[in-house]
């Protein structure tokens, strides 16, 4: 994910290619996994607020950058871990006063008005943090209880803050999945999933129950950026790094799909961390078929490596889905 | 049976045609127009007012190819920089080839290379993205957005990494002697383009494919049962509409002599978005109306706070949140009250409404320029002059005038707008009735 991690030449030579080869698989699926994970904290919520609400909610990844900053600066005045409880709540309240103050009055004038709403709202969130918290990254430190290497494999430490990312986004991901499945409120959500209008026709509090999953899935994202900020970057275009990918994961995986947007999470998770830690290119690879491309106009595509396009990675996908299955890989509804 | 036969008649008659007053009419406002543009750079002949006219001008086109998307065909698209960046690229090679071989090619002709970018590129990525509308649509444009964007920094022989293409538009071949270097002969390239494709795209929505987009906004279904493929129709709008997206953007490679990545990004694609949204995407001039407004808005906005961008963020919410049909959905409005003559029922509960609507604007005002006071600049002197109204920063009371200015200002506005509504009712009912009654 940061290329912290990446074994280097060094060590190479010392291990020789095979164990090299072997820290690098085990080292890149553990941070594409968590990448995953994280991509899903945020994507689970956008799956299921547009499944009911049917809004696609554009600022979703401005409460993740929310919530990492509110944890940030509660991480300054009382520490690590009251922020890890206390920046989700304060994002969900943010998150359900949107909805229920703002969402609900434009829903009247239809989907393209409610996108367009939570489109500025997310234009409106990146200017406001970065007129409070500046626009350079701001410092927010792992916690120092976790402030050390797990485990060592061969010769790379793995942070142990990772590994309480992992657990964190792992626990979470197995409440959700209980609280669908087993409680009352998330078997009408589940219902409200395939059969919005029945939920409603059966009487219960839709409009309740849409501010509830609306400032559960924005605290879900806000979970995400709590956990995320001191490992990744802390900065105020943090959304907008992240929003376009979680658009991706929601449409690879297929629109309304909670386990299509999981599959999709890993699925670009792991794409996008095994691309950052390859460094081979078109040229290396065929370099000796076709010496002449090098110099050619074509030589951009010739000698980027891998590890360059892993950026673009996941829209490749995108394009490749929509080709070869438009509607998503477990994904049922046209739109 | 006469009767069916003289209807069937009537039906396969051609319509009647125009009368002389209304061609007159519609001629007239093309011509107005074209004379306007003609007097213009005369009345305000300031470098800095060329220059804005001229940003104007690309704005409006742009805007205009976004609303034979958003608007006519009812697709929203957030990557629509796409097709007015590869314009502007295409346009900035194609004037550094013919200058190199001096080709006898005259630089107004470029425009219509950019154009042609622009359509191929539409052509080649419109026919999968236009598979899907609505939701899917949005999100797809974004992610081919981000894509086409990520790829220009990779890219770098073509795109120019970070610091982009440029060009001399002096270099070419020369006709009647216009050498293209004062930013006049701009201005009156740009005006001119901006006249023909503004004609070119009114000409469109009158066509048969034009009405056939509004059919496919309103009802895709009902388009399949009279045998159109609403994918088809979806495609084509979205070839016309990279079309006039990539004119717009050589003319503004063509402006700045350069093209660089931001051209492509998501801010462009954002404020065209924007600017046709607020201008109101219901009406034909709309958009025209919403790219002077946010271009004149954003050029002056700078000068007067230095996070014009929130304020805008925030005008946007507001258009979207209370005024959906823009600034000439809500002109338009006005119009049935104007035919019956009542519109000055209107104005007392109007002037009532504003002035607590404006101070809750002051107070927010206030509020946001005091906290950038704190955060952004605390060194600087607390003496701050914002969209020109000097306050102390630092003093305490200004957090007691801003809160009161905006609890009150919101009760009250809210009280008023009420009654605005009530207002608005009763003289559209009245109105209605009168019109009817004559």
């Amino acid at each position: 994910m940061d290329g912290r991690d990446k074994p280097g030449h060094d060590e190479f030579i010392r291990h020789g290619p095979d164990k090299i080869m072997l820290e690098l698989i085990v080292i890149s699926t553990l941070n594409g996994v968590l990448y995953g994970m994280l991509l899903f904290l945020m994507a689970s919520g956008l799956t299921v607020i547009f499944s009911m609400l049917g809004v696609l909610n554009f600022a979703h990844a401005s409460f993740y950058m929310l919530g990492a900053f509110f944890g940030f600066q509660i991480s300054r005045w009382f520490g690590f871990w009251p922020g890890l409880i206390v920046a989700p709540i304060l994002a969900g309240a943010i998150g359900a006063a949107v909805e229920r103050y703002g969402l609900r009055r434009v829903h009247k004038n239809g989907h393209v008005a409610e996108l367009l709403f939570t489109f500025g709202l997310a234009f409106a969130i990146e200017e406001i943090v970065s007129i409070i918290w500046g626009k350079v990254p701001v410092d927010y430190r792992t916690p120092e209880l976790l402030d050390f290497p797990a485990f060592t494999i061969f010769s790379t430490n793995y942070p142990a803050y990772k590994m309480f990312m992992l657990a964190v986004s792992v626990v979470i991901f197995l409440g959700l999945l209980v609280a669908l499945k087993k409680t009352r409120i998330g078997l009408i959500v589940q219902a409200a999933l395939t059969h919005p209008h029945m939920v409603a026709h059966l009487g219960h509090n839709v409009e309740r129950i849409f501010m509830l999953v609306f400032g559960v899935g924005t605290a879900l994202a806000a979970v995400a950026g709590v956990i995320a900020g001191p490992s990744l970057v802390t900065q105020s275009n943090m959304a907008a790094l992240v929003g376009p990918i979680l658009f991706v994961v929601v449409v690879v995986g297929g629109l309304g799909s909670l386990p299509g947007a999981f599959i999709a999470s890993l699925l670009i998770g792991l794409l996008q961390t095994f691309a950052v830690s390859i460094n081979g290119s078109l040229g290396s690879v065929f370099g000796p078929l076709g010496p002449e491309l090098a110099q050619s106009w074509l030589s951009d595509i010739w000698n980027v490596s891998v590890a360059q396009v892993a950026p673009i990675m996941p829209y490749l996908l995108l394009v490749l889905i929509l080709i070869f299955r438009p509607m998503g890989l477990l994904g049922t509804r046209e739109s | 049976m006469t009767d069916l036969a003289s209807h069937a008649a009537a039906l396969g008659a051609a319509p009647p045609r125009p009368t002389v007053s209304d061609r007159l009419k519609f001629y007239g406002i093309w011509l107005a127009t074209a004379v306007a543009l003609l007097v213009l750079p005369q009345v305000f002949s300031s470098g800095g007012s060329l220059t804005t006219f001229s940003l104007v001008g690309i704005s409006i086109i742009f805007a205009l190819s976004y609303n034979i998307l958003l608007g006519q065909t009812g697709m929203l698209s957030f990557g629509h920089a796409v097709y007015y960046g590869l314009g502007g690229f295409l346009a900035i090679h194609a004037i550094n080839i013919v200058g190199f071989h001096k080709w006898p090619i005259p630089l107004p002709l470029m425009p219509l290379i950019g154009g042609v970018a622009g359509l191929f590129f539409a052509a080649l990525i419109g026919w999968v993205m236009t598979q899907r509308s609505g939701t899917a649509f949005a999100m797809i444009s974004l992610g081919l957005a981000e894509l086409v964007a990520s790829s220009a920094l990779i890219l770098r022989t073509f795109f120019g990494g970070e610091a982009g293409i440029s060009a001399n538009r002096t270099k070419l071949f020369k006709v009647f002697g216009l050498s293209f270097g004062p930013q006049i002969q701009i201005y009156y390239l740009i005006a001119a383009w901006t006249l023909i494709a503004i004609i070119a795209m009114y000409a469109l929505t009158r066509t048969p494919l034009g009405r056939m987009c509004n059919a496919v906004r309103d009802n895709p279904e009902r388009v399949q049962f009279v045998g159109y493929d609403p994918h088809v129709v979806r495609y084509l709008a979205f070839c016309f509409s990279g079309f006039f997206a990539g004119i717009a953007g050589a003319l503004a490679a063509i402006n700045f002599e350069i093209a660089n990545s931001a051209y492509l990004g998501a801010t462009q694609s954002g404020t065209v978005l924007f600017s046709t949204y607020i201008g109101g995407i219901g009406f034909f001039i709309g958009p025209i109306v919403g790219a002077v407004f946010v271009t004149v808005l954003s050029l002056g906005l700078s000068d007067l706070t230095q996070v014009w961008q929130l304020y805008f963020g925030l005008f946007f919410i507001a258009v979207v949140a209370f005024a959906p049909g823009g600034i000439t959905g809500l002109l338009m409005m006005h119009r049935p009250l104007i035919r019956a003559g009542m519109l000055q029922r209107m104005l007392p509960s109007y002037l009532i409404a504003v002035v607590p609507t404006l101070a809750l604007c002051t107070g927010l005002m206030m509020m946001i320029e005091t906290i950038v006071h704190y955060t952004v600049n605390p060194n600087e002197s607390p003496n701050i002059k914002a969209f020109g109204i000097p306050f102390n920063a630092e003093r305490p009371s200004v957090w007691a005038i801003s809160a009161v200015l905006i609890i009150v200002g919101f009760i009250l506005a809210r009280m008023s707008w009420t009654r605005v509504g009530q207002t608005w009712d009763a003289t559209l009912s009245a109105a209605r009735a009168k019109v009817h009654a004559t």
